[in-house]
């Protein structure tokens, strides 16, 4: 495997700057792709990873920097530009038509023609060639959405070698894979890359990083940490550069995670087995009043989706739960509502938020949907509670009025925070609730989170930014690849052993 | 007065303003009102009383474009509830009894609910596009009013049945007391509770209503059985007005008028906030373009021209291609920078 | 080189192995071949309950009478398989027809009335197209105001029906080419040419093909660097195309042009389109499963004459069918989303 550094890379961006209104998500990066190499893009959320890639495939326009494609400077005004200059994309949805045969759409666009008539048989012929040089062997004629998604991506993947492509662009192809198919696209991406294909990979499966990769360049924060071989760098030394130092201003609150806590009683939650096939393997998981758990982990480690099976958001097909020590059944947000639990998703603006109703309305759903229709919140109501969370959370600007959508993300987190808050919930789930704000807010919510705890409220935390989470929890849940690899206990601990503990525990039983 | 124009009934209010401007200035008696024998007569009664089933059937149809959804079977339904009730009359032996009226009026109503409900089954609970769900009683509904009938238009003679599209109490149309009760109702039933707010909450999120522990499924259902109650009511005042049950003609393309009404509101058919008084303002707004068209001399028949350009200039005027077109124009005007990512979400 | 072959889950046994791959091929078929057997089965049971249903001449009368209904419905076919809908068929038809007659009686020749007709259809189609494609307006919305304009132009015509007695378009629908008890008439000639033109043209022609790839995944087509805006431009145009021919047959059936036409013809059409198996979501269909459609919706209109009983049931039973297919069709996809 080839990578001589006097052969002129296949892509070169440089200095690639793109700025969204408010962020500045890529600031003046540096990237480059050889021919005949698996590269692979890391990154935690908001580092620009996608971002970058969507410059290079021409779905955003840049603001400052240049791309070169084989010697040649180019401007993507469109997706179709970026093909033309033989970049190929297999994205995560797999942009295929599932309507149509295996066949058809490998060549979609491109089938054998005579006489302007297309000829079908000569098509499919030409199909079972390109999937052959893959290794694939289906029945081309057969409907592209009766097969798994790992066949549809192999069939993706045979399809930009119809259009020629020189280089390949794979963003986070393995999410849906288990494990036999997950090795067979690595047989396939590294055969394309003997042939000469430059492949830039995306993922965030920490262990497949490194079965596949030659080189890895990390980003953090919108700017290019670096670009290191994949021999030469070292787990430990990977996700330190991902995830990084974050300045600690909150020194009141180390006592949080020293607080005692009475393990001895009934948890306020306990998840038995609980699971889902394809998403997270069963778990158990326990909280106790007035303790905080951290759920430590990278993107793309199934704390979410964990967190979603114990509101109800999705259903669990395995395990059971205990509320209070009572038997609970929580298939629906409903149920678990009634149980006092309260859930706020880390996707603030699609599943938090009620964008176009005001400040006051966002607060009071929460109360108001368990109360029902009939009986409304009355206006002094309404205002009273308004006032006492928007002064509590420091709300800002302090008009109930105004539409949700026209406040800053932090104020928005603020505001679902109350929404939960007066529902006098008996267990909140935090998911990233600190992600995107600023500073100041990030404070503001890290404090009455310690505050809510020490007066009996439990609370599951999940956060990338292991600071906090070893600020505010007692104990930290570690998960990797959609299981839960261990607890700790956070008093004792510094961030660098989290990332150790992700890095290597466990690594011996994997098969 | 920059907060004026941005107040969300400016335009439907100039566009009613404007247009009660131009046909009074095309015929001066237009405004006027004369009283004889104690009721009022004049182009604006007429306005008044003739808007009653399309406000009735406007406010139906918005809410449950609020929830996402659309009514296509709110003619055909006022046509049954005609049908019902008639019928119903008909076979009595004493049709001026008003205990018997009321029976009638009852029995159509309740059907029509049931009608509605069961397009909201469809919708809220088997998930069915809500274009097609209405769509099947939609060809269906009139078939069933037929049949009801027996195939003829079903008269009547029924004073206290004819009372109500024709009579009047103080003066005014019995008709326009009907629509000011509806009105009335319906922004009690949605504004008073928090039925309003959480059927826009279903509308705007749908998921994070779902999250929120809102009954998004009831919530639907239910405004679609709306629905189906108000255009119960409107089909009832319909055959009063011609004391006949014609199941092809009643209600003909009246979903089409109302969901005009909605939009001329300011309500927007993506779902999420509506205005109850927007849609008072575009029921009459449309009433009174009706009215504008017959008194032009063009045939009713022709009407539908230019209710297609109105279609097209509120749709136009809502499309964000435009407005970012004449946003584009003001900002080279006014010459700063412009975004070109409207859609941008923050990174990952 | 790595030789390890994918292959898909093999049944047990040879026949259940042969059924899953016809599955697997031709699932799009299914809905197809249902509406099928639903043909045969009301002709079987009309057959046997009065006795005298299935005679060469009633059965040519099925593509007579629905000949304007067929056109249509390949026109609709178009624009449901890309995931829209119009609803101004109905009143195109109306509009073309009654101009038909106008400018006839005013002596212009057929040669170029017929070519009128035809590109006036065509007109408001891309009227339509350009709404959707341009300034993001739900084809409901859109095709709305298409049935608005065209109705109200229908009146502006003229407010009542006006003969047509031009002997061309008269010929077109009383000339029958017979065959012992069957005939044909050149309007059905022209209506199964046009489901013959469609159907190659969906089968194979890339247009064709992009047709379908916006109806499964309009997103994934454009990244796959398919010319999506002009093809979607072009369904709507071809709708209001036939509906223009559509205009021509229908004042040849009947021989005068009415400006109040194809009231609701639209939902007729798209309840044959729907009921022949094409999915109203897009992407699954063909315009010979519409034609099939077409006749189911013929033979009800048929029975229920045969039975004496009043015309309204005809919507009834297109409505209680179409719902019953709308809740099949969504089963099946909720199954096949569960995968």
């Amino acid at each position: 495997m080839p990578t001589d550094t006097e052969v002129q890379p296949v892509v070169e961006m440089r200095g690639i700057t793109i700025q969204f209104p408010g962020v500045l998500a890529l600031d003046a990066v540096d990237f480059t792709l050889r021919a005949g190499e698996v590269h692979t893009l890391m990154g935690e959320n908001g580092a620009g990873k996608s971002t970058l890639i969507k410059a290079l495939t021409g779905v955003y326009p840049i603001d400052g920097g240049t791309i070169t494609v084989a010697g040649e400077s180019r401007i993507f005004r469109g997706t179709a530009d970026a093909q033309t200059a033989g970049i190929s994309t297999v994205y995560q949805e797999i942009n295929l038509c599932t309507n149509l045969s295996v066949g058809e759409n490998v060549m979609l666009g491109h089938e054998v023609r005579t006489l302007g008539r297309i000829d079908w048989r000569a098509t499919h012929r030409e199909a079972e060639r390109y999937l052959e040089t893959l290794g694939v062997r289906i029945d081309t004629h057969s409907l592209l959405g009766s097969h798994s998604i790992a066949v549809q991506q192999l069939v993706a993947i045979s399809r930009a070698m119809v259009t020629d492509c020189t280089v390949l662009v794979l963003d986070e192809p393995t999410s849906s894979l288990d494990r036999g198919e997950v090795d067979q696209l690595f047989r396939v991406i590294r055969d394309l890359r003997d042939r000469g294909v430059a492949i830039l990979f995306v993922t965030h499966f920490l262990d497949q990083v490194y079965e596949v990769s030659d080189r890895i360049t990390v980003l953090r924060n919108g700017k290019l940490v670096g670009e290191y071989a994949a021999s030469e760098l070292s787990r430990g030394d990977l996700i330190a550069h991902m995830i990084g130092r974050a300045l600690d201003d909150l020194a009141a609150l180390s006592d949080t995670s020293r607080r005692q806590i009475d393990r001895e009683s009934v948890p306020v939650l306990r998840a038995i087995g609980v699971g889902r096939k394809g998403v997270i393997e069963p778990v158990d998981l326990d909280v106790f009043e007035g303790e905080v758990v951290g759920i430590a982990g990278l993107l793309g480690s199934g704390r979410t989706e964990l967190v979603r099976l114990v509101y109800g958001a999705d259903r669990a097909d395995s395990g059971r739960f205990e509320v209070d020590g009572g038997p609970a059944r929580i298939t629906t947000p409903r149920n678990a509502i009634d149980h006092r639990i309260a859930f706020s998703s880390e996707n603030r603006r699609e599943e938090g938020i009620i964008g176009d109703l005001t400040v006051a309305e966002n607060i009071v759903l929460g109360i108001q949907a368990r109360r029902g229709w009939l009986r409304k919140i009355s206006h002094s109501e309404q205002s009273a509670i308004v006032s006492e969370y928007m002064t509590a959370l420091d709300v800002r600007p302090a008009d109930p009025n105004r539409a949700v959508r026209n406040l800053s993300g932090g104020n928005q987190q603020k505001v679902l925070l109350a929404r939960w808050l007066a529902t006098a919930p008996e267990l909140i789930i935090l998911d990233e609730p600190t992600r995107g704000i600023d500073v100041g807010a990030k404070a503001d919510i890290q404090r009455k989170v310690a505050d809510l705890s020490a007066q009996g409220l439990a609370v599951i935390f999940i956060s990338s930014e292991l600071e906090e989470v070893l600020r505010l929890a007692q104990r930290v849940v570690v998960m990797r690849d959609r299981r839960i690899i261990g607890e700790l206990t956070s008093a004792d601990i510094e961030v660098d052993d989290v990332i150790d503990f992700i890095a290597h525990q466990g690594q011996e039983s994997m098969a | 007065m920059k907060r004026v124009v941005k107040h969300r009934l400016f335009w439907p209010i100039a566009a009613l303003v404007a247009l009660v401007a131009v046909n009074t200035i095309s015929r001066p008696a237009f405004l006027s009102v004369t009283v004889q024998d104690g009721q009022f007569y004049g182009s604006v009664i007429d306005i008044l009383r003739n808007s009653a089933p399309l406000m009735l059937v406007a406010l139906g149809m918005t809410i449950v474009i609020s929830t996402r959804g659309i009514d296509l079977s709110v003619g055909a339904l006022m046509a049954v509830s005609g049908a019902v009730s008639l019928t119903i009359i008909e076979a009595s032996p004493d049709p001026e009894n008003l205990g018997v009226v009321l029976v009638a009026i009852g029995a159509g109503v309740l059907t029509t609910l049931f009608l509605g409900a069961w397009n909201g089954f469809l919708v809220a609970v088997l998930g069915i596009q809500p274009i097609i769900a209405t769509l099947v009683l939609m060809l269906a509904g009139r078939g069933i009013a037929l049949l009801v009938t027996g195939g003829f238009i079903t008269t009547i003679n029924s004073t206290p049945y004819q009372f109500m599209a024709q009579g009047s109490v103080f003066g005014l149309p019995f008709a326009f007391y009907v629509s000011i009760a509806a009105v009335a109702i319906v922004a009690l039933v949605e504004r008073r509770t928090a039925l309003g707010v959480l059927t826009e909450a279903v509308g705007i999120n749908p998921e994070a209503s779902r999250l929120a522990g809102v009954r998004s499924r009831g919530i639907v259902w239910g405004a679609y059985a709306a629905s189906g109650v108000l255009a119960g009511f409107a089909g009832i005042l319909y055959s009063s007005n011609i004391m006949a049950a014609d199941a092809n003609a009643a209600g003909l393309y009246i979903e089409l008028d109302a969901i005009l009404a909605v939009v001329l509101g300011g309500t927007s058919l993506a779902g999420g906030k509506f205005s109850l008084a927007g849609t008072v303002i575009g029921v009459f707004t449309i009433q009174t373009l009706k009215s504008t068209i017959t008194f032009l001399g063009v045939p009713p028949a022709v009407s539908p021209v230019f209710m297609a350009a109105v279609v097209i200039v509120v749709v136009l005027v809502q499309s964000r291609r435009v407005r970012e077109g004449f946003a584009r124009i003001g900002k080279a005007l006014s010459r700063t920078p412009s975004q070109t990512r409207p859609d941008a979400e923050v990174a990952s | 080189m790595t030789s390890t072959p994918i292959r898909t889950e093999q049944a047990s046994g040879a026949f259940a192995a042969r059924l899953r791959v016809f599955v697997n091929r031709r699932a799009s078929w299914i809905p197809v071949f249902a509406a099928l057997a639903i043909l045969i089965a009301m002709f079987v049971g009309a057959q046997l309950y009065f006795g005298n249903f299935l005679t060469p001449r009633l059965v040519s009368s099925l593509l007579l009478d629905n000949a304007y209904l067929l056109i249509l419905a390949v026109g609709m076919t178009f624009v449901i398989l890309t995931g829209g809908i119009d609803l101004s068929v109905g009143s195109v038809l109306a509009f073309t027809g009654i101009m038909c007659a106008r400018l006839l009686s005013e002596g212009v020749p057929t040669g170029v009335v017929i070519p009128i007709m035809i590109l006036s259809g065509a007109g408001i189609g891309l009227l339509i197209a350009v709404l959707v494609q341009f300034f993001d307006v739900q084809p409901f919305i859109a095709s709305l105001a298409g049935m608005f304009l065209a109705r109200g132009l229908a009146f502006v015509v003229s407010l009542s029906s006006i003969k047509v007695e031009d002997p061309a378009i008269l010929w077109l629908q009383s000339t029958r080419f017979q065959v012992g008890g069957w005939y044909i008439t050149p309007t059905g000639i022209i209506a199964l040419l046009v489901v013959l033109a469609a159907a190659l043209v969906l089968q194979f022609t890339r247009f064709g093909r992009t047709i379908y790839a916006i109806g499964g995944n309009e997103q994934s087509a454009r990244l796959m660097g398919l010319p999506v805006v002009r093809t979607k431009i072009l369904a709507y145009v071809i709708s209001g195309t036939c509906a223009g021919l559509a205009g021509v047959v229908f004042a040849a059936y009947t021989g005068s042009g009415y400006p109040l036409n194809g009231v609701g013809t639209e939902l007729d059409t798209i309840a044959a389109v729907v009921i022949g198996g094409t999915l109203l979501t897009g992407g699954s269909g063909y315009v010979l499963g519409s034609m099939i459609g077409v006749f189911v919706y013929g033979t009800i209109k048929g029975v229920i004459s045969f039975l004496g009983a009043e015309q309204s049931w005809t919507r009834i039973t297109i409505g209680v069918l179409l719902l019953i297919f709308v809740v099949v069709q969504r089963f099946i996809i909720t199954r096949s989303r569960r995968r």
